[in-house]
Order: structure tokens, then C-alpha cells, then sequence
């Protein structure tokens, strides 16, 4: 599957993406969903938390393991997606799209233009084998 | 990923297939094929197959096969007739379980015992250094196992093994439940680890690519290691390393029914300990729950009633087929009706229910 191009990554392969009114949105990358396999539970975060880079802040489930998924940067918590309560396999079907996991307004919008770009995401998978 | 894993004569058949390989004490074998659980229902309503070649054969032949295996396992080989198959636990003297084991009887002087894969040393030192009498202990090579498994496995793997033993009076289902025979040198008994009807096939390992192909050809589909776990412990069935170890008896992980002490005189290893825990109870009691909150049940998970520890879990999933976690525990008294799961440092209720969860495809509770 074609990384988008509008995309920024985290080295724990979540995917970050920037809206129009400076929120951004985070989801796992394709390559995390596969290796995860069939997704059977998410649980987003609570909505309005405050949260630092890095923070464990919602935790996805497949039949084989569960994976925390980290805050990228600092902000907080504005937007969950409802859906992944019923339907989390979601995330395996279109993991860039309406497998969404929630969406942060951060506190330093600069933030942002630290994270990896698509390429060297793409990269550093591939250097994972 | 180690150079010294070992891969089994299907490892190729598992990368066409699309396996994702992971490392499984020692083994290079699918994970999954791409879905595991589209592969758990393949199994639950059709057929699917897994290459279980890593488990260890072991045949116990001699005068004094019978009169040995009585004294090694809490299970009582006595009660078999030729042909016929038995679950058992082998302890240690303290009644701790060394493993969990399925022994067919060939004749009373013959008999194929298959032990699990990541205690395949510690097995055969055991019973190397137990062994008494007129037996000998040989560990085959050269072999390779097929298990197909679900509704539609004896029907799909008669067609394959008639194929291609080109022999039509090779027929499976005159093969009852829990019976095994040879078949020259190909070994066919009719058991599994899924809780579907099944057969279990070791053969010589230069013909199981031909007769996965067969299988796969006949419509038969590929299963990995995590279907294989989803679809025992839906099953109720133990896993060695999580649900029994040393330090628990037979009892203490939900095995009394595996402990037979009917003939007073069989004083098989680790009887003191495990009889009486048989006849008082031990530690620890063992049972089912499935998760009314959400999230999912896993090993080493605490269980808790009114807030106060009372086990754990010995393993735990996301049920496909009751779309629900479930798990199995082994917790210090018995408890009947609900307690509590410590998941993420959150207690989430749970229900007590019997073991099997599923049996003949239908859940055994409401």
C-alpha cells in the first residue's frame, strides 16, 4: 500500500496527519496494522486529556498481542473515532483513512515539522526487515 | 531471529502460502497466513490444516511398555485397547507437571507417544533416566505431522491420502474418535488440538509437501500458530508453559479428569501429591471466564474478587467465534459467578463459566 504523501510518522509507527485547523489526527501505519494482524480491540483516549510526547495514550488490540499507541507530540486530546468501538478492524481495512485513532490539538503546532517524513518512515522499515 | 532455528520440510509451502513466520521455541512456523481469524473459522465450519512437524515422537517399545508407561503417567494406559488414544499429564515426583502428552497404544508392547516441542529435551532425559525393564525409548527422525481439522477434515483428507497412497482401502472414517493406525509407514490417528473432528498425520518428511499440496488442492486451508491457540483454548484445551507447569499438579490446572487412581497398586511418579489433591483439592482450583467489559484477556493478567487477588490468567484471547475475550485461570478458592480482571490497572468484570467454551461449534454457556 502507497504511504501518503501528506504524512508524518513516529519511530513507534504511528502516522500523523495535519488538519486544516491545526489539530492533527493519528493513526497506525500500514506496516504496524500487518504486523499486528487482525485488530479485536481499541480503547481511545479519554476526550480533553492533556498529553506529553510520547505518552501511552490508547491501546490497540489484535487476537495475538496488544500495542500502546503513543501520543506524537504535546497537546491535547480533542477528537476519538466512534467507530473503532464496534468495528476496530477498522484500523486493518484502511489504516490511513477510517481506521483513524483520535485526533490532538498541540500545544506547539512547530511540533509537527519534527517528525519523520513518508521516506524515511518508509525507510526505517524496510531497515526493520 | 536466531541461526539456529530450525525450519520444517513445509517452511517453503508456508512462505507460498503467504506465512508470516515468527520464532516458536526454536521453530521457524506461520504465525498466520494473513487472517487468523478468517482461518480460525475456516477450521470452525470447514477445514483447515497446520504443519505441527516441530512436535516430538516418541516410541516406547518393549516387554515392558505397558507395565512402565503406568508407573511414568497419571493417566492409565491400561484402560486402552490397541488402536486407541489417550490424554495424560507426566509429573514430576512432587506431582508438578513435566508436560501433557497423547499416548496410542499400537499393542501393549508398542506403543507412539507425542510430547510437545519446547520440552522435547527435558521429556526424553525424564524418561531416559526412568525408564525400568524391557523397554527402549527412540525419538524417530525423518518424520513430518499434518493436522487437518474442522467439520470437513476426515472427508478432504481421505480424498488427499487415497490420492496419494493411490490405496482406496485407506479409509479414515472407520477411524473412531481418539483412534489411531498405521498406515505403512504413515501414522494416522484421529485427534487435535481444536476441538473439531480431525486427523493428525505423521508420515516420512519427503512427503509432506506432496500431501499439503494435496490438502490445499482439495480446498483445505492453511492455519498458523494463532488460530491453532484461539481455536484450543476455545476449546478449553491446555497449553503447556502457560495453563500447566512444575509448579502445579494435574488438579491445580483443571486436570483432575487426566489422574487416574482406580488401581491402587499403580504408584505412578508424583502419586502422593496429586491423589491428594485429587481427593481435597490443592492450591489453586481452575476454570473459564469470559470478559463482560471490554478489552481482552491475557496471560499474567491478575483476577481479583471484591478487591482482593485471588489468581490470575493462564491465557488469554479474543474468541472469534463468540466474538468475546475469554481465558482460563487458576485462582486460590473456588469462585462461582463473577469476579474482576486487572486490565491496565483497571478491574473488568468478568464471568466464571465451565471449561470447554465452545463445543460441537456452539458456546457451552449464555
Amino acid at each position: 500500500m502507497e504511504i501518503p504523501g501528506d504524512l508524518r510518522f513516529t519511530p513507534s509507527h504511528e502516522w500523523v496527519r495535519m488538519n486544516d485547523d491545526g489539530s492533527v489526527t493519528i493513526g497506525i501505519s500500514q506496516h504496524a496494522q500487518e504486523q499486528l494482524g487482525d485488530l479485536v480491540y481499541v480503547e481511545t483516549p479519554e476526550m480533553d486529556m492533556s498529553c506529553d510526547a510520547e505518552q501511552g495514550v490508547a491501546v490497540v488490540e489484535s487476537v495475538k498481542a496488544a500495542s500502546d499507541i503513543y501520543a506524537p507530540i504535546k497537546g491535547t486530546v480533542v477528537a476519538c473515532n466512534p467507530s473503532l468501538a464496534d468495528t476496530p478492524e477498522l484500523i486493518n481495512s484502511d489504516p490511513y483513512g477510517d481506521g483513524w485513532i483520535f485526533t490532538i490539538m498541540p500545544d506547539n503546532p512547530d511540533d509537527y515539522e519534527q517528525l519523520m517524513g513518508p521516506d524515511d518512515y518508509q525507510a526505517m522499515t524496510e531497515n526493520e526487515g | 531471529m536466531s541461526d539456529t532455528s530450525k525450519k520444517t520440510p513445509l517452511y517453503n509451502a508456508h512462505l507460498d502460502a503467504g506465512g508470516k513466520i515468527v520464532d516458536f521455541s526454536g521453530w521457524q512456523l506461520p504465525i498466520h497466513y494473513g487472517s487468523q481469524i478468517d482461518e480460525h473459522k475456516a477450521v470452525r465450519t470447514a477445514a483447515g490444516m497446520f504443519d505441527v512437524s516441530h512436535m516430538t515422537v516418541v516410541d516406547v517399545k518393549g516387554a515392558d511398555a505397558q507395565t512402565w508407561l503406568r508407573t511414568l503417567l497419571t493417566n492409565d494406559v491400561a484402560k486402552l485397547s490397541d488402536g486407541k488414544a489417550l490424554y495424560s499429564c507426566m509429573c514430576n515426583e512432587q506431582g508438578g507437571v513435566l508436560d501433557d502428552l497423547i499416548v496410542y497404544q499400537l499393542s501393549e508392547t508398542n506403543y507412539r507417544v507425542i510430547v510437545n516441542s519446547a520440552t522435547r529435551e527435558k521429556d526424553i532425559a525424564w524418561m531416559q533416566k526412568k525408564k525400568k525393564g524391557d523397554v527402549t525409548i527412540d525419538v524417530p527422525s525423518g518424520l513430518a505431522m499434518i493436522a487437518v481439522q474442522g467439520p470437513d477434515a476426515i472427508a478432504n483428507a481421505n480424498t488427499a491420502v487415497q490420492k496419494m497412497l493411490s490405496d482406496a482401502t485407506v479409509d479414515m472414517l472407520d477411524l473412531k474418535r481418539f483412534s489411531a493406525k498405521f498406515v505403512g509407514d504413515w501414522f494416522i490417528a484421529r485427534t487435535g488440538y481444536t476441538g473439531e473432528d480431525g486427523v493428525e498425520i505423521v508420515l516420512p518428511d519427503s512427503l509432506v509437501q506432496q500431501l499439503w499440496q494435496t490438502l490445499l488442492d482439495g480446498g483445505v486451508s492453511p492455519a498458523g500458530l494463532g488460530a491453532r491457540d484461539t481455536l484450543r483454548l476455545e476449546a478449553g484445551m491446555h497449553l503447556y508453559g502457560n495453563d500447566l507447569d512444575e509448579e502445579h499438579t494435574p488438579v491445580e490446572s483443571g486436570l483432575a479428569w487426566v489422574v487416574d487412581c482406580d488401581d491402587e497398586n499403580r504408584n505412578f511418579i508424583g502419586r502422593e501429591v496429586v491423589e491428594d489433591h485429587k481427593a481435597f483439592g490443592g492450591k489453586h482450583t481452575f476454570t473459564g471466564v469470559v470478559l463482560e467489559g471490554r478489552g481482552v484477556l491475557r496471560s499474567g493478567q491478575v483476577v481479583q474478587l471484591a478487591g482482593q487477588d485471588v489468581g490470575v490468567v493462564t491465557s488469554g484471547t479474543f474468541s472469534p467465534s463468540l466474538q468475546k475475550a475469554i481465558g482460563m485461570i487458576r485462582i486460590s478458592k473456588p469462585i462461582t459467578g463473577s469476579c474482576d480482571v486487572v486490565i491496565r490497572d483497571k478491574p473488568i468484570a468478568a464471568k466464571i463459566v465451565p471449561l470447554p467454551f465452545i463445543k460441537g461449534g456452539q458456546a457451552t454457556f449464555s
